[in-house]
């Protein structure tokens, strides 16, 4: 027997110039806007000095509303019917992003979230993160990947409600309310 | 009170802080240390991220259900004519017309099927068909840029594009991006994301530029230079180029038998 390593491909920065390749129409908006049960979720990014980002791309990928993970086609051509679970959205010259989707059910023993990944001019490799929501705190108090982050730090893990069926969860990549990214290659 | 103008950096300033950085490093690994396979996330050689790094550690958790699947894109996103920047506009681009081909693996060795690949790219002149690109090179009318592919039953991909060229841009005086096709890769699991810079044989840039540098491994650096390749070239037509990108797994060795040669 012999071992055999692959290697990985480094990661490099996404850059400031993504604008008119990765971001495309209808990103942001997983479900329409007009269904009952969507709902908003968006924040601002913000660098280490508190200055927001123009520059970041977000991308969210979730469970639908039964808390089941769908395996649909469909992501870069909305139909306006079919839900896959994927969006994408740049910030804009505020450094706002801002999604259109379900609420995502709970899957598994974990409370509900959305897995966010955050790329940006600056950031050499991305960072994922995961957007909680604030009406869950008995699942979040068991959530297992809740439970490994320090305690003082895991309200950056849980968006605010802002308004009726509208979340904000900010993302900071530094600073006093430094977001908590995870590492998942364990 | 006046504010001081801000002066750049010289690239000479950039260069030493690098090798400074590199020097460190290989001390590291020569007293034992890991290797440093990734970007290191605060390189301040580039400027933009010194602000824009988590200075805590990464909470390191299990994968579960949510992420390890990622989104199904397929035919229904992707049309197979997207892999060819070339065709995009009436009109041929200028430029040295390309391929770009190889496969895309796992951790273990396995090919990642049937996911998405979608690259960018500067155009010949060194310009991106970006509105913030303000790089007074021409723009091509026949070149965008982007494209998408999916891969194959064995991981494999092919784009048909033309070499980007260099750039100039603002992370010190005179500062230049080696020629690179920007990558944005799906595994099976949204944990393998990956988004890089794929970059070509000997470029002079390479030992002043601090985004390609921000890897301090020489060996893992290396990893991301597309291979020149005689039999990928067409005659009288394109020049050919292979790249094999490697994802995280759920393991980054595998054991494998002495007579598994593949």
């Amino acid at each position: 027997m012999t071992e055999r390593e692959y290697l990985q491909t480094p990661s490099q920065t996404v850059g400031p110039f993504f604008g008119y390749a990765l971001p495309y129409e209808g990103g942001g908006e997983l479900i329409a806007a007009h269904r009952p049960d969507a709902i908003r979720l968006h924040g601002t990014v913000f660098d280490g000095n508190g200055q927001t980002v123009p520059d970041a791309l977000i991308e969210l990928w979730q469970a639908d509303a039964d808390g089941s993970i769908v395996q649909r086609q469909g992501s870069f051509r909305r139909d306006g019917y079919t839900f896959t679970g994927f969006g994408r959205a740049a910030t804009t010259l505020a450094g706002d992003y801002s999604f259109t989707t379900v609420k995502p059910g709970a899957v598994g023993s974990s409370a509900p979230y959305c897995f966010v990944t955050v790329f940006a001019r600056g950031l050499l490799h991305h960072l994922f993160t995961r957007a909680y929501f604030p009406e869950d705190s008995e699942a979040q108090a068991t959530d297992a990947v809740l439970a490994a982050v320090p305690a003082e730090r895991r309200s950056t893990l849980i968006a605010a409600l802002d308004g009726p069926g509208s979340y904000r969860f900010d993302i900071h990549l530094q600073g006093e309310n430094e977001t908590v990214f995870f590492d998942f290659d364990a | 009170m006046t504010t001081q103008p801000i002066t750049q950096p010289t690239q000479p300033e950039i260069t030493k802080e690098i090798r400074d950085i590199e020097a460190d490093a290989a001390r590291a690994a020569a007293a034992g240390g890991r290797p440093e396979r990734h970007a290191r996330r605060d390189y301040a050689p580039y400027r933009s991220s010194v602000l824009r790094h988590p200075t805590h550690e990464l909470v390191r958790v299990d994968p579960e259900e949510v992420e390890r699947f990622s989104p199904a894109f397929g035919h229904t996103d992707v049309d197979v004519l997207e892999s060819d920047l070339t065709i995009q506009h009436s009109g041929e681009p200028l430029g040295e017309r390309i391929t770009v081909s190889g496969r895309v693996l796992d951790g273990e060795g396995r090919p990642v099927r049937h996911q998405l690949i979608e690259i960018w790219q500067a155009n010949s002149g060194g310009r991106y068909v970006h509105k913030r690109d303000q790089h007074p090179a021409p723009l091509d009318p026949n070149f965008t840029g982007v494209g998408r592919a999916v891969t194959g039953d064995d991981g494999s991909y092919r784009f048909q594009t033309i070499k980007p060229g260099p750039y100039p841009w603002r992370n010190h005086l005179n500062a230049w991006r080696p020629a690179h096709i920007h990558f944005s890769l799906f595994g099976s699991a949204f944990t393998q994301r990956l988004v890089t810079q794929m970059y070509f044989p000997g470029d002079p840039l390479f030992a002043l530029d601090p985004i390609y540098q921000s890897i301090t491994d020489p060996a893992a650096r290396e990893r991301l230079i597309g291979q020149y390749d005689h039999d990928e070239s067409v005659p009288e037509y394109s020049l050919g180029y292979v790249w094999d990108i490697v994802l995280t797994g759920p393991k980054s060795t595998r054991m494998e038998s002495e007579e598994d040669h593949d």
